[in-house]
């Protein structure tokens, strides 16, 4: 799977979860932020989000991922600061799992 | 975020129910009374199940590997769509002195009751949450609140699971999925075969009810935790007997 179909794999999700800081028709870019002072998300929309993503992935990839990681929630280190963080964790997954 | 949804409440005869360990015993029993009730059963232990039952499904599995959980549950989900019942029963126990109990012995423990508890629930409640409904119900044991000398590593790993159980209540809480906990005190199962018939009756005696626990006791605070109307009842933990 490409990087920019990930991206808008991700936007789609997002877009539905509908996160209050999520103007209806605004555009997800992949330096959205996620988490932090600027992130649409707190700790529940994130993981709403990763589980839609994962599931999204297996369908779509057939890979068995579990995207996670022991820093999902911190603002500044976590791979899911932003929706091209996400991004590139989701692609390390299906590279590692191929 | 939004609020969480509001729950749409399964009616019990559509109902799809997920239980550990069928092979026998209190799993076994727990699949046949939520089959008789009309729902949807999976069941899964690491070998065939050796009886069936129209509405019963049955998985190999092994708890403690992710595969074998992951797989179980993608197969759950494409079947049925759905998940509204997961009671992890699936158990290994050594009765033994702490100071004897072999290393692999003791991950063995730990392997299935513990991790194979929580990947089945981190898996399980990734189902749930899609329908913002579900109701889990995790095996203990009274082991852990009476202590009980020659089980340290079995109570541990039931401790575990307690404590597991009643953080993720609250995780899981906003999704509108139930996390509980019952512990029986000795019942007849392969389980307790082991354990010296004098041995028995010292727990039985350390009840406030001294006397053996049944399936149908079990499967009755089962079925309550799993209630539709449990809403409002999680991270709760029930020994049975008065432990």
């Amino acid at each position: 799977m490409e990087r920019e179909a990930l991206i808008e794999l991700i936007a789609e999700r997002l877009a539905e979860l509908a996160p209050p800081g999520l103007a209806p028709g605004s555009q997800v870019t992949e330096e959205t932020a996620l988490l932090g002072d600027e992130g649409l998300l707190d700790s529940l929309g994130l993981v709403n989000l990763l589980v839609d993503v994962e599931q999204a992935l297996e369908d779509e990839t057939g890979a068995e991922l579990t995207i996670g990681d022991d820093r999902a929630v911190s603002a500044r280190h976590s791979p899911f600061r932003t929706v091209g963080s996400l991004a590139d964790y989701a692609l390390d997954l299906l590279h590692a799992n191929a | 975020m939004p609020e969480a949804r509001e729950a749409r409440m399964p009616e019990a005869s559509e109902e799809v129910v997920l239980v550990t360990g069928t092979r026998r015993g209190i799993g076994r029993h727990l699949a046949e009374r939520f089959v008789g009730r009309g729902a949807r059963v999976v069941g899964c232990s690491r070998g065939p199940a050796g009886w069936q039952a129209d509405g019963y499904e049955h998985h190999l599995a092994d708890v403690s590997s992710e595969r074998d959980v992951k797989g179980l549950l993608r197969a759950v989900a494409r079947r049925h769509g759905r998940l509204d019942v997961v009671v992890n029963n699936a158990g290994v126990a050594a009765m033994n002195a702490a100071l004897l109990t072999p290393t692999t012995t003791a991950d063995r423990i730990m392997a299935v009751n513990f991790r194979g508890t929580a990947l089945v629930c981190r898996e399980a409640a990734k189902l749930m949450m899609r329908r913002r409904y579900g109701r889990i119900v995790n095996l203990g044991t009274v082991a852990v609140p009476l202590r009980l000398e020659g089980e340290a590593f079995y109570a541990a790993s039931k401790s575990a699971v307690v404590t597991f159980s009643q953080v993720l209540a609250r995780e899981l809480g906003p999704l509108g999925i139930t996390v509980n906990v019952v512990g029986p005190g000795p019942v007849d199962t392969d389980l307790l075969r082991g354990v010296p018939a004098d041995r028995v009756e010292r727990i039985v005696q350390g009840q406030a009810v001294k006397r053996r626990g049944t399936f149908a006791d079990v499967a009755n605070v089962v079925e309550f935790f799993a209630r539709r109307e449990s809403g409002l009842v999680t991270g709760q933990v029930v020994y049975l007997g008065g432990a």
